[in-house]
């Protein structure tokens, strides 16, 4: 199969969709992973929940860029253009609350920016910023629990923190066609990441968030190393029957 | 943690502001906050409540099925207890 032949807009609106529908599409895949496995089944529901928002998200977005389904479906592992960090492994349950916890707060006040302004994410952004606001509170409520919970459910929430870090700072970085204020959004995000933390007794991970040491480039198509397997798994369907239809 | 260590709890749902709250079902969850979370994620998905309630299911205290001659089989022969012998006036509306 060849990624190549999949018409992706080259204007700078399209460049800021596909990276912000496929953060939305690949973490939505991510947490789609749970069906079947999560802890509890209420979990299961508000995990699947969460995914199917993002997905929702991802499809408007997409669509901005070109074909929804030859985007999701057809593309490179190179050609994604979503951050890191909603690409990470989702581990235990800690480790995707954290990623939650993230990603959720810089989405939350990224569409909150985008809905105050008259760009054209304005209408989508007005419409999500809800849905992530409880994607956001879910995220807060489980790191408060955990971190303030058993012994161990506090180590593996704080070790979660850590090993996340060093994805974060690729939120932040500038993207094409994307007219925020980059400044503000970060520190709104880390006050308010910040401030959970700590309430649920964790300590902020200490290592550096951009730099040496730090990830990132996922926005110019590097990915890690579980990426593959999962576009793998999430484009099988698709290029085993080309063009088939329920 | 497991679910067995998560306690039971009830949930209502207003469907539309002027409605009672009735009973949608039940779940398991760690404290109020996340049964009330959980709810919303279980029942009112799809748009069919403006407000909840969860409630401890062990704070329910239920009638019995052993009782359930005494308490109910009495109201079942007495008719004159059902509103039915009036002759309603015309044009009123909604009786």
């Amino acid at each position: 199969m060849n990624g190549a032949s999949v018409t992706v807009g080259e204007a700078p609106l399209a460049t800021a969709a596909l990276a912000l529908g496929d953060d939305a599409l690949v973490l939505s895949h991510r947490l789609g992973e749970w069906a079947g496995h999560a802890p509890v089944l209420e979990e299961e529901v508000a995990l699947a929940n969460i995914a199917l928002d993002l997905l929702g998200q991802a499809r408007t977005l997409l669509s901005l860029a070109g074909d929804e389904d030859e985007l999701a479906y057809l593309r490179e592992e190179r050609s994604f253009r979503n951050a890191q960090l909603v690409e990470q492994p989702n581990g235990d349950f800690a480790r995707t609350i954290a990623r939650q916890l993230f990603f959720s707060v810089h989405q939350h006040l990224l569409y909150g920016q985008l809905a105050a302004g008259d760009g054209p994410f304005a209408p989508l952004a007005g419409k999500a910023v809800k849905e992530v606001a409880y994607h956001r509170d879910h995220a807060e409520q489980w790191t408060l629990r955990l971190g303030d919970g058993t012994e161990e459910s506090h180590a593996r929430m704080q070790s979660a923190l850590d090993g996340l870090w060093r994805y974060t700072g690729e939120l932040f970085e500038p993207v094409e066609g994307l007219a925020v204020d980059r400044a503000a959004l970060r520190e709104g995000w880390l006050a308010a990441v910040t401030e959970v933390v700590e309430r649920a007794t964790l300590r902020m991970p200490d290592g550096p968030q951009t730099g040496a040491w730090t990830a990132g480039a996922g926005r110019q198509g590097i990915h890690t190393e579980s990426f593959g397997r999962m576009l793998a798994e999430m484009q099988h369907l698709h290029r085993s029957h080309p063009g088939a239809s329920w | 943690m497991t679910n067995a260590d998560w306690p039971l709890w009830e949930v209502f749902v207003r469907s539309r502001r002027g409605l009672s709250h009735t009973h949608a079902g039940s779940l398991h969850a760690p404290d109020a906050e996340m049964a009330l979370r959980n709810a919303r994620d279980l029942y009112t998905r799809r748009s069919e409540g403006v407000s909840i309630w969860v409630v401890p299911s062990a704070a329910v205290t239920a009638s019995s099925p052993d009782e359930k001659d005494p308490f109910f089989e009495p109201a079942a022969d007495k008719p004159y207890r059902h509103p039915t012998f009036y002759e309603i006036p015309e044009g009123v509306r909604h009786l």
